[in-house]
């Protein structure tokens, strides 16, 4: 990484955290807590079960929220307040202020989520008192979790290149949801004929496999995560999110900025 | 200064009030409203469509569900109308959202097939329960073992045997499970079966509701057992002596017993003028048959002791 993205990246960072980004880990802390503590009383042998489960779909929707609404506002706060003009003014390129952008936003995101990862396993500790070499498929969901996070990074930060922050936030949301559904999406292409067929399948594989990312339960229950499947999921998180990057250095580009 | 006090001072009095008017209100709201809460949430009654609004957090919808059915069956026991309409429905798209949670199936069954009150009365969903379970962890031999339990409480030894053999030709399974088929298709209805069976469960389980219940279960055995002989050795008193005992002390005077007997729980049982024997804290046996005072009305929850 060359050191004016880091710069970017580095300040990315720096502004998400003076826009009090990290707050959310309190309010992850007190959900930890009273899950740890609750449960226990209002259900049966599940405590083990729900500090996981709670634990890793609270690191997601913090996450895929954080993503979404920082990821939005990356571009075009920089446009709003006029701060975009100061550093292309500088030997910046357009696209290293989008890669910046788009390293600082992740980085915040690893790092929230290595606080929050922390927080599940002190509450996994409370509940059952000792770790499970089984625990190991947590580390593995969280590490999707994070792919995630990349993927949804990049294609706010592509929205954000051309779009307003409202309609960026709606479009994101929208690919997050349809991403949940991508499996069978593609199972519905499948069942149609013609150019139907096509379309369909095109648009199958155009949305974000986020499904595949998603191991919850199977941590959950402690079932192993096949390595091959981590392999695939990383390169195609990180060819996926490269490509949706690459859009969006195109598109700001040939953005007019004046 | 002291204007800016002012507004402090109101501001925050109208946050407490409208606050606590709101809490009021809720409560209110609350009482108008009473179950509707739960109704909502079976709503949705396929579980398909719950799994596809879940959006991949299925596991902890799954979570949410098996705490709501836990609550509304507690409420319910509770309550003693022995009215379980709910119960199938939160349990079925439990277990749909995640065939791997096991306490869904094995709590889930008990609160299905247990005879109102204690339950909902309907053995033949708990077992299509513990079936749809069988059919997403073929490889675990405790659901096998659970399926055997509710055909036994149905007196269907044939059902529970079969169960049981299954359960058996699971690898890994519990050895006992082999000695369980046979004994229970051989002396389904006997009393040494259903100790078998509950000691099975005791000495099993690591979850303590399902232990206190196991050896409440055994107590009760163990003092059905106790009222039967104890009975008989009354009646065979009367036949010699020609009069009833009046006392177990006489009893035991007489060269008939070493003690005055007790129950498992260490309270002598009551000896009546005719001759019938009676535990005297019948509360403590949720599940006993004999030695019940005439008249009886057990408690609508059973007491379950966690002192095991």
């Amino acid at each position: 990484m060359n050191s004016r993205i880091l710069h970017i990246a580095t300040n990315t960072f720096r502004e998400a955290v003076r826009d009090r980004v990290l707050y959310n880990l309190i309010a992850f802390a007190l959900l930890m807590t009273g899950a740890a503590v609750l449960v226990g009383q209002i259900s049966i042998d599940i405590e083990r079960l729900v500090v996981i489960n709670l634990g890793l779909t609270a690191v997601s929707l913090f996450g895929v929220v954080i993503a979404i609404f920082i990821g939005i506002g990356l571009v075009s706060k920089e446009i709003d307040k006029r701060t975009l003009y100061t550093v292309l003014s500088r030997p910046v390129r357009r696209w290293e202020f989008i890669a910046g952008k788009f390293f600082g936003l992740a980085g915040t995101l690893v790092v929230n989520t290595v606080f929050m990862a922390l927080g599940v396993f002190a509450a996994l500790a409370y509940v059952s008192h000792h770790f499970e070499s089984s625990d190991a498929a947590i580390l593995v969901a969280l590490y999707f979790i994070v792919l995630q996070f990349v993927i949804l990074t990049a294609l706010a930060l592509f929205f954000s290149s051309f779009s307003s922050p409202l309609l960026s936030a709606v479009f994101a949301f929208a690919l997050f949801v349809i991403g949940n559904f991508s499996e069978d999406l593609r199972g519905f292409a499948k069942m149609t004929r013609g150019i139907t067929h096509w379309l369909a399948t095109g648009a199958a594989y155009l949305v974000p496999n986020f499904s595949a990312l998603n191991v919850i339960s199977q941590a959950g229950h402690g079932q192993p995560v096949a390595s091959q499947l981590i392999a695939y999921n990383t390169a195609y998180a990180l060819i996926y999110a490269a490509g949706v990057l690459g859009g969006a250095v195109l598109i700001f580009e040939h953005r007019n900025l004046k | 200064m002291i204007r800016s006090r002012q507004v402090t001072a109101a501001a925050s009095m109208v946050v407490i009030l409208f606050l606590a008017g709101s809490v009021l209100l809720v409560r209110q709201i609350d009482q108008v409203r009473t179950g509707a809460t739960l109704e909502e949430v079976v709503y949705i009654s396929s579980p398909k469509f719950v799994k596809r609004a879940s959006l991949g957090y299925d596991g902890l919808v799954a979570d949410i569900y098996w705490t709501r059915a836990v609550q509304y069956f507690g409420e319910h026991h509770r309550a003693g109308g022995g009215r379980y309409e709910l119960l199938w429905p939160l349990l079925n798209i439990t277990t749909q959202l995640d065939p791997h949670l096991f306490p869904a199936y094995e709590f889930g069954s008990t609160f299905l097939s247990a005879q109102p009150p204690n339950g909902a009365g309907t053995p033949e969903k708990a077992i299509a329960l513990v079936e749809y379970g069988i059919r997403n962890n073929s490889d675990d031999w405790h659901l096998y073992y659970d399926l055997g339990f509710i055909y036994y409480d149905l007196k269907d030894y044939h059902g529970a045997a079969d169960a049981f053999l299954r359960g058996s030709r699971v690898p890994n399974a519990h050895p006992f499970l082999k000695i369980l088929a046979a004994q229970m298709a051989e002396h389904g209805g006997e009393l040494k079966t259903a100790q078998m069976l509950w000691s099975a469960t005791y000495e099993t389980t690591h979850d303590k509701l399902i232990r206190a219940n196991a050896a409440a279960h055994l107590r009760a055995l163990q003092a059905d057992q106790d009222v039967t002989e104890l009975e008989a050795l009354v009646e065979r008193y009367r036949q010699i002596a020609g009069h009833r005992p009046s006392s177990f002390a006489e009893m035991a005077k007489a060269g008939y017993l070493h003690r005055v007997p007790a129950d498992p729980l260490g309270n002598p049982y009551q000896l009546t003028p005719e001759g019938h024997v009676l535990l005297r804290e019948p509360d403590n046996f949720p599940f006993v048959q004999k030695g019940l005072p005439p008249g009886y009305v057990a408690p609508v929850a059973p007491k379950i002791l966690l002192v095991d």
